[in-house]
């Protein structure tokens, strides 16, 4: 027809919208988990002291923190509980290996609704390639859904 | 043929004024669709539909995923 520059997004719709990028149109007007994910999260690398990241955690007024590689990938995760270890303990000897997470287009209800079933408070949001978006609080969701 | 091109790819060239277009069929594009695409689903593809587009920048068309 034409056109010189014509490309195809092959991954299409499906990968947008798992990458918590803005969509539009009707079905984007229930609030999802990008929309609701916590940026601010602190995040930690995998050879990084116990004591270290307790500090700046604490400081940032977090109690949980997320464990990613260079490229932002979810590696693990450090709970309450597993970031009073002692100082020198390594985040990798401390941290829970792969965390249960979800996609950033899942709906409000349905994050709700997984989060009662596993008993969770919480989820960490990643991309379909795994990269941290941000962790979502029940609290959070629940108060969204008024 | 296309050039097949991925999501950072889309940024960028949505950021030098490219044109998105979803082939999908209207009810699904109506659902959700990346911000500013039109749509112009592919069994209504023609010269015609076409027109509406800027031939002078690059159009990036897209469906739900490789189907």
């Amino acid at each position: 027809m034409g056109f010189e520059q014509v490309y195809d997004y092959e991954h299409g719709k499906r990968d947008w919208g798992s990458s918590g990028l803005p969509r539009e149109g009707t079905a984007t007007d229930e609030p999802s988990a990008g929309d609701l994910a916590r940026r601010d999260v602190p995040t930690c690398g995998l050879d990084e002291d116990l004591g270290a990241v307790r500090e700046r955690v604490r400081a940032a007024g977090w109690d949980t923190c997320i464990v990613v590689n260079d490229r932002n990938v979810v590696l693990g995760r450090l709970g309450r509980r597993a970031i009073r270890g002692d100082d020198d303990v390594t985040v990798e000897d401390a941290m829970r290996e792969g965390p249960s997470t979800v996609r950033p287009s899942i709906g409000v209800q349905a994050l709700v609704d997984r989060m009662r079933e596993n008993d969770l408070t919480s989820y960490p949001v990643t991309t379909s390639d795994g990269r941290l978006v941000g962790l979502v609080l029940l609290e959070d969701a629940e108060r969204r859904l008024g | 043929m296309p050039t097949p091109i991925d999501r950072a790819g889309v940024q960028r060239l949505r950021e030098q004024g490219a044109q998105l277009v979803e082939v999908l069929p209207r009810p699904e594009y109506e659902q959700e669709h990346l911000p500013g695409a039109i749509n112009i689903p592919l069994k209504e593809l023609n010269r015609e539909a076409a027109a509406q587009l800027d031939r002078s920048r690059p159009v990036i068309v897209y469906c739900n995923d490789y189907q």
